[in-house]
């Protein structure tokens, strides 16, 4: 341990009277978050969402291992910077692997239990069930009742509200209906049919007995129709028999693109509940990236365009930058007008990228864009930026350079700046051209400087999607993605986006977490080669 | 370059020329850098309300009532007080506009100087149609009261967004650098590069997760939930932990340790050297990296646009987004009023602080 460490020894300090103050305002502040998270921890494994629960369970116990324990005090300064990230950072990112692991998706929402829970709730009435003949009552505030006739029972009357079922004892079998019967009344002929109609889908009665209008004068008692039978993971369906049972994985067909089955309870005609459940299917969704033709060829195209939409971006972005930093550099261009020039020049970067890329959008457009607007004056036709793919990529690339090549301008100055001059000097004597001092001396110097953050906004423009979706939402289309929908300028996220959060197909959230784990995977290791880069970095400060 | 030399090329009429290719060039640049900003200045100025300019500067078309016919009359007036027309169906009016006899249909923005409009009113030969020194800012009009798009709200749910977000994010960050630039423990190193890979995900896609957890939280804390500004500003404020952190931490580490050792020597605790000794100096640092997080929250636009929902809780940037994806050339006008309003703040601070954050940028750079 080193001599910082040394120092953090409590017994060092005096515990004066602000340290006990200090401590107590330490375990009261540690005792009132962990009552709140104690609290959320409860709800929320009262509402069924464990995993959450987990994580605050986890992030409470870790904030409290670290503000208890005095060997971890340079941790607690990181406390609250490492809970948020834990919340908000890791857990999703732990979600979204194993979402890319599921079906979950628009029909495959909820999970089984949920599903069985709904399912559970509809009823149907069974044929030879209980019949009672019916009278609609109605109360002040509109609501209906029935009342209710058992005729195989001697005429007994029952009385059904919205919330109750009883039987009548006040009114003798057999008697006449009497005109109010707790606040409701009799309603007259005219008004009963109107009512009749309204309370046509209406539910009666209370928990345990569910009675419904069954016909003009008959009324039942509901049944639950479908019923979860666990021993066979099925679901017994009453009313005609059937037997549907949990498929996690059934109807697996590539040819035809169409989407699995699975996570459904089906019977043995292939016919499914309406509602499917959140299934674990392994490692479908990445396998289908291969396996499926309407996602391997759009999914190839919109790999390689992501990759040369990056490279040209970063290329294009560092070349200008280059070109204008090296020519402001030259320092007999007066003081006051580089200044200008610069301040001018950054502005692309100071606007923001939502409004930059809509603005160009406009000015791109085809029949009353400026720029098509100009071209078309100089008697040619203008390009078609946003229905021929590849004028479309070529007006992103276009945007991006405008977005992008003053950050790489004050980058490369500054760097220019930090080159020592005389090594220009050393080459001037040996007769070096412009050519080959720039070749050999600035370019190299530059690169061992700049290296890393080119390697920084190649992984940023990578996961661009501002630029993509403001441009013109990943279009045109590209017809074979069929009902996936991609367009030729998408990019891997903005695909993946659209696969989640896209209108037409519906979402699938399973097949976009997996695309985002792809995308993960390669800008980590992107991300790790720069830190290798850039080692030197850090041990820099360690000397400091 | 010694005196001499320089002396030698200034001289020199080739190089002359080539300080004036260097000049032409960067005008050049410069044209490119503000052609886009002229032009949407233009689109926002101008009255036409359409995509089509002809020039830089709109011309503003003096219109007068040459002849109304009978059924002229206004059936629907936005304002109270009668000024703003609407939607004017049925109004049919032949106007001379510069010279030009032209029919006019449903005149989508028009100001009247010299008549109260009303329901029922009708025009008369020679009546001004347009109030010539307010029109210009027709665009700006339409944008700031249009009660379906209540911009000015969204500009303000922005601002109260990024600076809640900003100064949360600095007070934090600061914190963690602190201590990963002033201890060594174990685990410090590993921890950096975790926090590094970690925020390469792109929290994009995790927005399921995060939706789900919002609206999870939002039913037991309902100012964190879906829909609340709030919960935005928890997502905002854990995705920009990572980064902040390694930005802050590089210029913690460039204040010299011996300052606070000495005082740790002396029996200061760390907090005290952190609050007393290390923050006063890296405070400039601080508000450069604060305001930086601010432009980049009121820049975002995907996280809000999927976490509100309502109207009123919109930012600046998703409620710009709706001109854009809806009827586009036709609100052309206003939204490139609104572009200008809702780009000013962003400006504004890098062209104020472009020094700094230059400064900033290059010495990260150079550094590397």
């Amino acid at each position: 341990m080193s001599l910082q460490a040394a120092s953090d020894n409590p017994n060092r300090r005096s515990l004066g009277g602000s340290d006990l103050l200090r401590l107590f305002v330490t375990y009261f502040m540690l005792a009132v978050v962990d009552a709140f998270a104690v609290y959320l921890i409860y709800v929320f494994a009262v509402d069924g969402v464990i995993e959450l629960a987990i994580t605050v369970a986890v992030v409470t116990i870790g904030a409290n291992i670290i503000n208890l324990r005095q060997g971890l005090y340079p941790l607690r300064w990181i406390a609250p910077a490492l809970s948020l990230m834990v919340l908000m950072v890791v857990y999703p990112i732990v979600y979204t692997v194993y979402v890319s692991f599921t079906n979950y998706g628009d029909g495959n929402l909820l999970t089984k239990q949920q599903v069985i829970r709904i399912l559970s709730q509809e009823t149907y009435l069974p044929e030879g069930g209980e019949v009672y003949a019916w009278t609609i009552y109605a109360n002040a505030a509109g609501d209906y009742a029935l009342w209710l006739t058992d005729r195989d029972a001697g005429d007994r009357y029952y009385f059904a509200t919205l919330g109750g079922f009883a039987a009548v004892d006040a009114v003798a079998p057999g008697a006449e209906l009497p005109a109010e019967y707790q606040g409701y009344r009799l309603l007259d002929r005219r008004k009963a049919l109107q009512a009749a109609v309204a309370a046509e889908d209406l539910v009666f009665g209370g928990d345990e007995i569910q009675i419904g209008i069954a016909g003009r004068r008959e009324a039942g008692e509901f049944e639950q129709r479908l019923v979860y039978q666990p021993e066979e993971d099925a679901i017994l369906d009453r009313q005609t028999d059937s037997l549907y049972h949990a498929e996690y994985n059934y109807g697996t067909d590539e040819t035809t693109g169409e989407p699995y089955k699975t996570g459904q309870f089906i019977n043995d005609a292939g016919e499914t509940l309406r509602t499917g459940f959140i299934a674990g299917i392994g490692t479908k969704n990445f396998v289908s990236f291969i396996e499926n033709d309407q996602i391997r060829g759009p999914l190839i195209r919109i790999f390689l365009w992501t990759i040369g939409f990056s490279f040209a971006s970063v290329v294009s972005t560092f070349a200008l930058g280059l070109f204008f930093a090296l020519i402001m550099q030259d320092e007999r261009i007066p003081m006051l007008l580089r200044k200008f020039f610069r301040t001018v020049l950054i502005i692309p970067w100071a606007i923001p990228g939502l409004i930059s890329v809509a603005v160009w959008r406009g000015m791109l457009n085809e029949n009353l864009g400026v720029i098509s607007n100009i071209i078309r004056a100089f008697g040619l036709e203008p390009p078609p930026f946003f229905i021929d793919p590849g004028w479309a990529k070529m007006g992103i690339l276009l945007i991006n350079l405008w977005l992008g090549y003053p950050y790489f301008m004050l980058v490369c100055s500054g760097a220019l700046a930090a080159i020592p001059s005389d090594m220009y000097e050393a080459a001037e004597v040996d007769g070096a051209n412009w050519w080959r001092k720039f070749r050999d001396l600035t370019l190299p110097m530059l690169l061992v400087a700049v290296g890393p953050l080119l390697i920084a906004s190649f992984t940023f423009n990578f996961n661009n999607f501002t630029i993509i979706e403001a441009y013109d939402e990943g279009g045109p289309p590209m017809r074979e993605s069929g009902n996936l929908p991609a367009g030729h300028t998408d990019i891997l996220i903005s695909y993946a986006f659209r696969l989640a959060f896209g209108a037409g197909r519906g979402a699938d959230y399973g097949l976009a977490s997996a695309i985002t784990i792809v995308i993960f995977v390669m800008v980590a290791a992107v991300t790790l080669l720069q830190y290798r880069f850039t080692s030197g970095w850090e041990e820099t400060s360690e000397n400091v | 370059m010694s005196e001499t030399a320089r002396k030698r090329k200034n001289s020199s009429p080739v190089h002359n020329l080539r300080l004036t290719l260097q000049i032409s060039i960067l005008t050049a640049a410069a044209i490119f850098a503000v052609f886009p900003i002229i032009w949407v200045v233009s689109a926002a100025l101008n009255p036409a309300q359409s995509m089509v300019t002809q020039s830089i500067i709109p011309p503003l078309p003096e219109v007068r009532v040459v002849y109304a016919n009978a059924p002229g009359t206004l059936l629907q007036i936005a304002s109270p007080n009668g000024t703003r027309v609407e939607r004017s169906a049925e109004l049919v009016l032949l106007v001379e506009v510069d010279g030009d006899e032209k029919e006019l249909r449903a005149i989508k923005n028009g100001y009247v100087e010299n008549i109260r409009l009303s329901v029922g009113d009708s025009f008369a030969e020679g009546d001004a149609l347009y109030d010539i020194s307010s029109s210009y800012f027709i665009n700006f009009d339409t944008l700031l009261n249009t009660p379906r798009k209540p911009y000015l709200r969204w500009l303000v749910n922005s601002c109260i967004i990024a600076s809640i977000s900003a100064v949360i994010i600095v007070m934090i960050t600061a914190l963690s650098a602190y201590s990963f630039s002033r201890f060594r423990f174990q685990g410090r190193r590993s921890l950096l590069v975790l926090i590094l890979l970690v925020q390469v995900f792109p929290n994009l896609l995790a927005l399921v997760a995060i939706y789900l957890m919002l609206q999870q939280i939002g039913n037991h804390i309902p100012f964190l939930g879906l829909n609340t500004a709030g919960g935005l500003i928890l997502v905002y404020i854990g995705g920009g932990m990572g980064i902040n952190i390694w930005l802050m931490k590089g210029f913690f580490d460039s204040v010299p340790r011996d300052i606070d050792e000495s005082a740790l020597v002396d029996g200061a605790s760390h907090w005290q050297v952190y609050w007393h000794l290390i923050f006063p100096l890296v405070r400039p640092v601080l508000v450069v990296v604060g305001i930086l997080s601010f432009v980049g929250t009121y820049n975002e636009f995907v996280l809000a646009r999927v976490m509100l929902r309502d109207k009123d809780t919109w930012t600046l940037m998703v409620g710009l987004w709706q001109y854009i994806s809806a009827n586009f050339a036709q609100d052309w006008g206003v939204f490139a009023a609104g572009a200008i309003i809702g780009a000013l703040p962003s400006l504004a601070i890098y062209l104020m602080l472009q020094d700094q954050i230059v400064g900033g940028l290059t010495q990260g750079a150079v550094k590397g």
